[in-house]
């Protein structure tokens, strides 16, 4: 909206050397009250990133702008050089490129752990089903989830529910995976099995965007750490940097209360 | 049923005649039938009825020759098959409301949540205004509003009385089913959306992929609990002149010269047979809720 994008929408191919994604001064308000007050934020392509920052700071509203789950009301957003704050924006077609997976898993009760992995890839994909469920049984061997392949979500414990999402997820072939706290509804000794998994992966090169209350584990795989206060980006730097001498007031009461 | 269908036929209880059972077995039944389990006693004596009528050959032939009354049970007896086409025709006025208000139902659930505001709004006063009318009210709509027939490239296609009370059943249904969808739909959790939407599904796929099956389950309880009450309602039909069994038994009645004595053993019939008919769905109903209770 704030763009003004001539002709048609047909961008610039991006190209690895470019931000995969791009967010500048975006700003967000549900009513009168203003969740993002111009959050300015670059991923390249491989990085994972993690935002963390105290709750009701505009954390989640921010990665669900990037796959347009959140219209904003202004500012840019380039995901592979596409405008997602564009009304002509096809949201299909971005979701299909950015993966997600939520704290509270979502996962589709009423379909087995297989059957949710094969689900998007089939109808919305059309792709043909025996090369899709090959892919998904991989998948979940990926997770290490073998055997659990007919079970549904309400038989299985948080943390395989949350790998069966990433595994559902990662289906699609996304270029993107946006994690929002998915550790934060988990028992204690399931969180690992589930940051192993986002570790791999990240490992593997894909990009991830993840907001988390894990320290430990941002400081191990993040490439770069972003802390948001109250709508605004308060700073970012390298994990080492970060948590060795942040240099904001905020973001140290934040370390002392969660360390 | 098609045994008890040849029962008034005389020849037919005369070949049966040998059969040495007295006739009396239903009485033996019917006491017990307030007490306990009382479903299967009255199943019973449904059953025993139908047999007991096709081996009482003598009873109508006593009555030509004595002229004394007959006695209520005899009298049901002598009408069952009547009556029973009358209740089966209740079913059927009743199946088939429920089906087309179902239909007709979910559609106008699915307008409630349409991204288009004036359907949504339509379909929302249509819903309101269906749900809170009086049954009776949208039968006699139904049957006065509705034409006798009409007229298709040049076809005419006549819709008798029984279609048009079909269609007034099943304004109520549509309304309560379109109200329990929405309701299923409010239920389930926004991150069945999201996660949807992420996953690049559009909103038709997401309704009829990931909604609507997860609100089949829960809407099969109240669902059924309305089909009971469907079924009891469809009497209203005799209010307006269609051939169900409230109206058979009104005939009956009369035929047998409106003896008040046999006010309520006639009326009583139909009740049991409704009994039997609904209870079963109700205790049903309760299992499917209780089960679906403990599992999520
Ligand atoms: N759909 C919404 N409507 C109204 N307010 C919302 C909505 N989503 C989030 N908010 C508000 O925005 C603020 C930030 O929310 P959120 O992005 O979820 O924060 P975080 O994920 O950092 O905890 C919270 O105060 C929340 O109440
Ligand atoms: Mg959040």
């Amino acid at each position: 909206m704030a763009k003004p994008l001539i002709g048609t929408p047909a961008v610039a191919p991006w190209t690895p050397d470019q931000p995969i994604i791009s967010i500048v001064d975006v700003r967000k308000a549900f009513g009168a009250f203003e969740v993002l007050k111009g959050v300015s934020l670059d991923v390249r392509k491989g990085e994972a990133i993690c935002i963390i920052g105290p709750s009701g700071s505009g954390k989640s509203t921010l990665i669900r702008c990037i796959n347009a789950l959140v219209d904003v009301n202004s500012g840019s957003i380039l995901v592979e050089n596409q405008e997602v704050n564009d009304p002509r924006l096809d949201k299909l077609k971005l979701r299909r490129k950015v993966g997600m997976v939520f704290q509270q898993y979502n996962l589709f009760p009423h379909k087995t752990a297989l059957q949710n992995v094969m689900m998007a890839p089939i109808n919305v994909l059309k792709q043909d089903k025996k090369e899709v469920e090959e892919r998904a049984r991989a998948l979940l061997a990926k997770v290490r989830l073998t055997g659990k392949e007919n079970s549904y979500p309400g038989e299985l414990s948080g943390g395989q529910q949350q790998r069966v999402a990433i595994a559902r997820s990662l289906a699609m072939r996304p270029d993107i995976m946006l994690f929002d706290e998915v550790t934060a509804a988990l028992d204690p000794e399931t969180v690992k099995e589930v940051l192993v998994t986002i570790r791999e992966l990240a490992e593997e090169g894909m990009t991830c965007l993840l907001v988390t209350h894990e320290m430990k584990f941002a400081r191990d795989v993040a490439d770069h750490i972003y802390f948001t206060d109250k709508g605004v980006i308060v700073e970012h730097a390298p994990p080492e940097e970060f948590f060795a001498n942040p240099k904001d007031e905020r973001t140290r009461t934040f370390l002392g209360q969660i360390l | 049923m098609s045994e008890n269908s040849e029962a008034p036929f005389r020849p037919m209880a005369v070949l049966l005649e040998p059969r040495p059972r007295p006739i009396g077995l239903p009485d033996v039944g019917l006491p017990k039938l307030t007490m306990t389990h009382c479903y299967w006693l009255a199943v019973a004596a449904l059953l025993v009825a139908g047999v007991a009528h096709a081996q009482a050959p003598a009873a109508p032939a006593q009555e030509a020759l004595s002229a004394a009354p007959a006695t209520p049970l005899s009298v049901i007896i002598k009408w069952l098959p009547f009556l029973l086409k009358g209740f089966v025709f209740n079913i059927v006025i009743s199946l088939m409301a429920m089906a087309l208000g179902t239909v007709s139902g979910v559609l106008l659930g699915l307008g409630q949540i349409s991204q288009n505001a004036l359907i949504r709004r339509t379909s929302w006063f249509v819903t309101q205004f269906f749900r809170n009318s009086p049954w009776l009210v949208l039968l006699f709509f139904a049957m006065f509003m509705i034409p006798f027939e009409f007229h298709v490239f040049g076809l005419r296609i006549p819709l008798p009385d029984w279609f048009k009370a079909i269609i007034g059943f099943a304004l109520p249904v549509m309304a309560n089913v379109a109200e329990l969808l929405r309701g299923a739909i409010r239920s389930l959790p926004s991150g069945q959306w999201e996660a949807a939407e992420s996953l690049a599904f559009s909103r038709t796929k997401t309704i009829w992929g990931i909604i609507l099956p997860q609100c089949v389950k829960r809407m099969l309880p109240p669902w059924m609990n309305l089909y009971s009450l469907i079924t009891m309602a469809t009497v209203l039909a005799s209010i307006v002149g269609v051939g169900e069994m409230l109206t058979l038994t009104a005939q009956v009645h009369a035929a047998e010269g409106g003896r008040p004595e046999l006010f309520a053993p006639l009326y009583g019939f139909a009740m049991v047979c409704f009994f039997l008919y609904c209870y079963p769905i109700s205790k049903l109903t309760q299992r499917l809720e209780r089960r679906f209770n403990v599992k999520t």
